[in-house]
This record gives structure tokens, sequence and C-alpha cells, in this order.
């Protein structure tokens, strides 16, 4: 009964080097396409620019996080220490003047909850963890993590075109072009 | 071995300059695909025996020493340490202290070197990172043990206890407990993200199955796509700016254990400096002590070439001359702050019974680093690694030093005593250079010991631009490594 029904993911096509990568994703980028992507083992700088792609914005999410934790440590410190149980060692005392004496530990839970947010916040803007990828269905797509430079085109890409973008990846020195298909039951 | 060369070029007006061409990070031009197969393939090989020699007795010494030391101290009471009604912290705070001071290293050649662009880092940073985890997990240990009944350690939680009593936040003990937590955390995930993006390489090579299921749960589905290493560049770049600070606050606050007390011998303001300046000392002289037997197992002389020790070699020298200066300026502000009891407190290290312990830290830490002025010291791996191993003995007798010395005697003669450490004591001590040596062996066996995606970046080919240079050759220019480009551009 059962019945594999293909969907057809994109296209991928390789590229000789980091330099080949380069050129090929700003035609890629003039001609207006916006779902797809340069695969290469290593983070190639400038590739953003010739991609079109805007800055990160993780820092953002970190400068939030780093502030929570900040907030989190003074509040921890002065209700404990200054409302509920003021502690009096070797006659210190205990009032919002000692907020020095917090400072280091609300240093270390702004550092620990911007810690998280980076982990967290990365996890989300890279759409990870996913333990299965179309990509991984090709069988020249592991040279990625190892020495190859590939662009891949979406399929729902609106600019997509079976042939056209086939043809445009070979036009720009893409080698080994392959459609690549998800199963889908 | 790569020689420095000048070059005389020429510039738009004519005018030849000198240009020094720097050294290769990678020798023999070695391709991508061979980095990948060189690095993977220390742990998808079989181990040599050197690994087995190794792992085998530091494996034993580990469950020896922390296991069993550490189920007689709990069951029979923390009395079977040498510490004693005046030396409350003796043989277990300088472990800990020592053992957080090797971790500073991994996180300095990660961070710190990663924001200053020094790309001879990334053929050591993995390495160095799991040293720091390594390290601090040996370190945590002790503190833990030491307080007597180890199950009332959550008593150091931001929680309450039966008498809703909170935690004393002014003290720096507790700011330790802050500093050291969140320093693991924050090693641990950048070590990890880290990572990623080698283990989806290993990923990639596994034949299906467990080891393939397992690497790939942890690679997180990595694809290596732009639009993901741009963010990850940029958590990358913040977790270092983030560990920064973090290092140096660390061993800042360790130190402020000592020096927020009014002990002679403790109560002093050069003490955060000098110790994040012994931290990293003592943390490189570890990297070397571990880097260059793995380096030598596993024939990776291509990737971590002679400029990396050299330049290792040559921020030991640094710190442990800055170490040698706190030393120094200690001695000084005692004697000229004319406090008798301070000066006392270092007559005493100088000369008292303590002496060879001083004696040691003086000569381990500031004489023996001192060979590395000499470009022969610094390229002959034997006297490296014996400067290392001089310097990991000295950073322990500084700690040693600092806390021992001024417990035995603080103000009144009345309780001045000396301090032997117990066979228990020396056993855990011993236990946990084993678990440290077992943990770090596991690590070459079961994760990539050097950043292979980072490692391939340092490629001259690995600049967008690096055709056009082919191509169009400009003589004006002499050609330059893609992370040294970078530099120039920004003029």
């Amino acid at each position: 009964m059962s019945t594999t029904r293909k969907r057809v993911y994109g296209y991928l096509a390789e590229f000789k080097s980091a330099s080949a990568l380069y050129k090929g994703a700003e035609k890629i980028r003039d001609a207006g396409f916006k779902k797809w992507d340069c695969y290469s083992p290593y983070p190639i700088h400038g590739l953003d620019g010739a991609m079109g792609m805007k800055r990160s914005i993780l820092p953002w999410f970190v400068f939030f996080g780093g502030m929570t934790g900040t907030a989190t440590a003074f509040a921890l410190a002065y209700t404990t220490q200054v409302v509920i149980y003021p502690t009096v060692v070797q006659s210190k005392p205990t009032n919002v003047f000692t907020v020095p004496a917090f400072f280091p530990i609300m240093f270390e839970l702004t550092i620990l909850f911007s810690g998280f947010t980076v982990l967290f916040g990365l996890l989300a803007l890279m759409q990870l963890p996913r333990f299965n990828h179309p990509l991984f269905a090709s069988r020249q797509f592991h040279r990625a993590t190892d020495d190859g430079f590939f662009i891949a085109i979406e399929a729902r890409d609106p600019k997509f075109s079976a042939d056209g973008t086939r043809d445009l990846l070979a036009s720009i020195g893409g080698a080994n072009i392959e459609l690549v298909e998800e199963e889908d039951a | 071995m790569a020689s420095t060369s000048h070059h005389a070029t020429e510039n738009h007006t004519g005018v030849k300059l000198p240009v020094l061409e720097r050294e290769k990070l990678i020798l023999s031009g070695r391709s991508y695909h061979w980095i990948t197969e060189r690095i993977c393939g220390v742990l998808e090989n079989r181990q040599p025996l050197l690994w087995w020699l190794l792992f085998i007795p530091s494996a034993l010494i580990a469950m020896i020493g922390v296991g069993g030391g550490l189920t007689y101290l709990v069951s029979t009471g923390v009395g079977v340490w040498g510490m004693s009604n005046r030396v409350f912290w003796g043989f277990d705070i300088t472990n800990f202290v020592f053992w957080i001071g090797i971790g500073h290293a991994g996180t300095l050649i990660s961070a710190v070197l990663f924001l200053t662009r020094q790309n001879w880092r990334t053929s050591i940073n993995r390495a160095a990172e799991a040293m720091t985890i390594f390290a601090v997990m040996c370190a945590g240990i002790f503190p833990a043990f030491h307080v007597g009944r180890v199950w009332f350690a959550w008593f150091l939680a931001p929680v309450p206890n039966a008498n809703e009593i909170w935690q004393n936040f002014k003290s720096p003990l507790l700011w330790d407990v802050f500093a050291v937590s969140t320093y693991f955390t924050i090693s641990l995930i950048f070590w990890y993200l880290g990572m990623v993006p080698d283990l989806a390489t290993i990923r990639d090579r596994c034949k299906p199955g467990l080891r393939k299921v397992l690497y790939g749960i942890f690679a997180l589905g990595w694809r290596g796509g732009n639009r993901q290493w741009s963010h990850y560049e940029m958590a990358y770049l913040l977790l270092a700016a983030l560990s920064t600070p973090l290092v140096l606050s660390v061993h800042s606050v360790v130190s402020f254990d000592f020096a927020t007390s009014v002990v002679p011998g403790w109560h002093t303001t050069i003490f955060p400096p000098y110790f994040v300046a012994g931290a990293i000392f003592g943390g490189f002289a570890m990297v070397l002590t571990i880097m260059v037997p793995a380096r030598f197992i596993y024939g990776l002389h291509d990737v971590i070439t002679m400029k990396h020790i050299d330049n290792m070699a040559k921020i030991i020298l640094l710190t442990g001359t800055i170490v040698g200066y706190a030393y120094l300026m200690e001695l000084f502000v005692a004697f000229y702050s004319g406090a008798i009891y301070e000066m006392d407190a270092f007559k005493f290290r100088i000369a008292g019974p303590y002496w060879w312990a001083y004696a040691a830290m003086m000569s381990l830490n500031v004489l023996s680093p001192q060979v590395f002025w000499f470009k022969a010291c610094r390229e002959n791996l034997w006297v490296i690694m014996v400067v290392a191993m001089c310097v990991n003995v000295g950073m322990w007798y500084e700690r040693f030093v600092i806390i021992c010395t001024t417990l035995a005697r603080m103000f009144l003669p009345g309780d001045w005593k000396t301090y032997s450490p117990s066979g228990v004591e020396l056993m855990t001590f011993v236990g946990t250079i084993g678990l440290f040596l077992a943990l770090f062996l596991m690590f070459l066996r079961f994760l990539p010991c050097i950043n292979i995606a980072e490692v391939k970046w340092t490629l001259l080919e690995s600049d967008p631009h690096f055709d056009d240079y082919e191509e169009h050759p400009d003589h004006g220019v002499v050609k330059e490594a893609a992370y040294q480009k970078e530099l120039v551009s920004t003029k």
C-alpha cells in the first residue's frame, strides 16, 4: 500500500572554492532569490554581504537577557539581605548603601543570563536543533562539513523554476547540480 | 619551520618598502580534506598504545584517589584531612585555587585571543577549553568536601535554610560560589557551541549506526549554511566578549577570599591582578604539558606548529615575569608600609619552616621561564616541557605558600602551628591529577581535539577574494593569509 511521493526541496550545486562561492552568491542575490543558502565547511567572512543578509539580531536578545540577570541578582540580594533577613556580620550594616557588596554577584548573574541567552537565542535563530533535513538526502552534501562549497536554492522561493534555476546555477559556475528531493509519505 | 623573510615591495608611489611576511599557521600546504582526515582520524582510528599506557593509570589513580579518598572522607569525617584548628584551609583550598587557575588559560586562549584576532589560537583553543572544563571539575571537589558534611553543600545555593536564614551576599565565599559556577557554565556553553560544526563533520563521516546517531544528536542538525554561520559567529563573538571579563572576575573573586580578610599576608590589593596573571601563567604551562605530547602522539605537527608553541612560551615568559613582579611588590609593600605583622608574615615565609616552599615557588615560577628569552630554548621541546612542568609545580607551591604559611602564623603566637597534609589529603589531590588526565584522554578519544572549522579558515585560500589575488597579482602587495587581510583592510 505504501506509496512514496517525493517533494522537491531544491537545487544543490557545488562550487570549486570559497571565491567561486562568493561570486556565485552575488549573482544569485542580484537575481532576486530569497530562499537559498551557501554551505561551507568554515565561516566565510564577507559572504553575508554577498548574500544580501542583514547583521544578526542576536546581540539585542543578549542585551536584554543580561539586563534580566543584573536585575535578578539585585532583587535576590536586596530582598534577602535587606528586606527579609538583614544579616549583620562583623557589625557591617545591611541597607541599600551596601550595594557595592552585591556587585560581584550582579556581575556574575549578568554574564550567566547573557550566556544562556546566547545559547538559546542562537538555537532559535538557527532553527536548530533539528535532526533531519532534506539536504541530508543529497549524495554529495556530506562534503559541506569537509571540503565542499555548495549553494542550495529552495523550491519554495517564488523565483524558483525547474529549468531556469538549474541554468542559472550552471551559468555561474555551479557543478554537480543535483535536484534534492525530500521524502514525503 | 617557516622562516621570517623580508620582501622589498613597491607601493604606488614607487617607494620600496620591506614587508614582513608572517609565518603560516598550517604548514606543508595541507588541503581542507587533509585537515578533516587528520583531526577526525584521532578519534576514528584505534588509539595508539601510548594512549592506553596513559589512560589506564590515570583512570586508576582517579578511582583510588578521588573515589576512594572521598568515600573514606565522607564515611569517616573531615578530620581525616590534615586541617587543624589553625590551618582550616590547607591542601584543599590550595588545590582548588590551583585547578581553577589552570582553567583560565583555556578561556584566555578562546576568548581574549579571539577578540584580539590572534589567529594562532585556532589550533589550540579546543583542547585548552576542554582543559578548562576538566580543571574546574577537579577544582569543585575541594571546596565542596572541605565543608565537612558535604550533603549540606546546598547551603551555598541561594535558598533559605530551615531557620529562614539566607546566605550572606556580602561574603566573598558566596561570591566565589556564583563566580565559579557561572564560569563553569559559560565555559561549557562556549566549548560546546564551538564544537557543534566539528561534531557535524564527524557525523557526516560516520557510517550509519549508534555513533552517527550520537554525534548527530550533539551536532544539533548543523548544516554549515551561511545563514547559520552568520548567527553562529555572532554568538561566538558574544560569548568571547562575555568570557573575557568573566575570566578576569573569577580569579579576582577567588583572590577576594583572601584579600578582603585582615590576615597578614592576605590583605593585599595586588591580589586580584596577581592571581589572574598567575592563573594564565599556570594555565598556559598546562596547555603545553598536554598539547606537546598530544601533538607528538597523533602527528599533528602541521596543525600545531612550532610557531604556536613559540607564542605560548612567550606568554609564559611574560606572565611569569608579571608574577615575579607581584612577588617582589608584595614584599616591598610589606616592608614599605611599616606593618610589622605583614613584614613578619613575609619573614616567616622566606626563612621559616616553609622556606622550601617559598624557594620552590620563586625558582620554579620566576627563574625557570626566564630561559624563554632565548630562541633556542623556545625551539627545544624538551626544554619547553621541563619548564612547563616546573611552572605547574611552582604554581601549586605559590598557592600553598599563600594559604598555609599565612594561616600557620596569624596574630597570636599561642595559635602558631605548622601544617602537614594527611595521607588522605595527598591521595585526593593525586587523584584529581589522574581524573584530569583521564578526562582529557577521553576527550582526545571521543571529541575533535582541534577546531576543524577554524583551522580551515586560517588557510590562505579560505579568503573569498583569494582567486582574484591569484589571477591579478599586484606586485606592490605581499600576499598574506586570509586572517591578516582583515586587519589590513581596516586601515
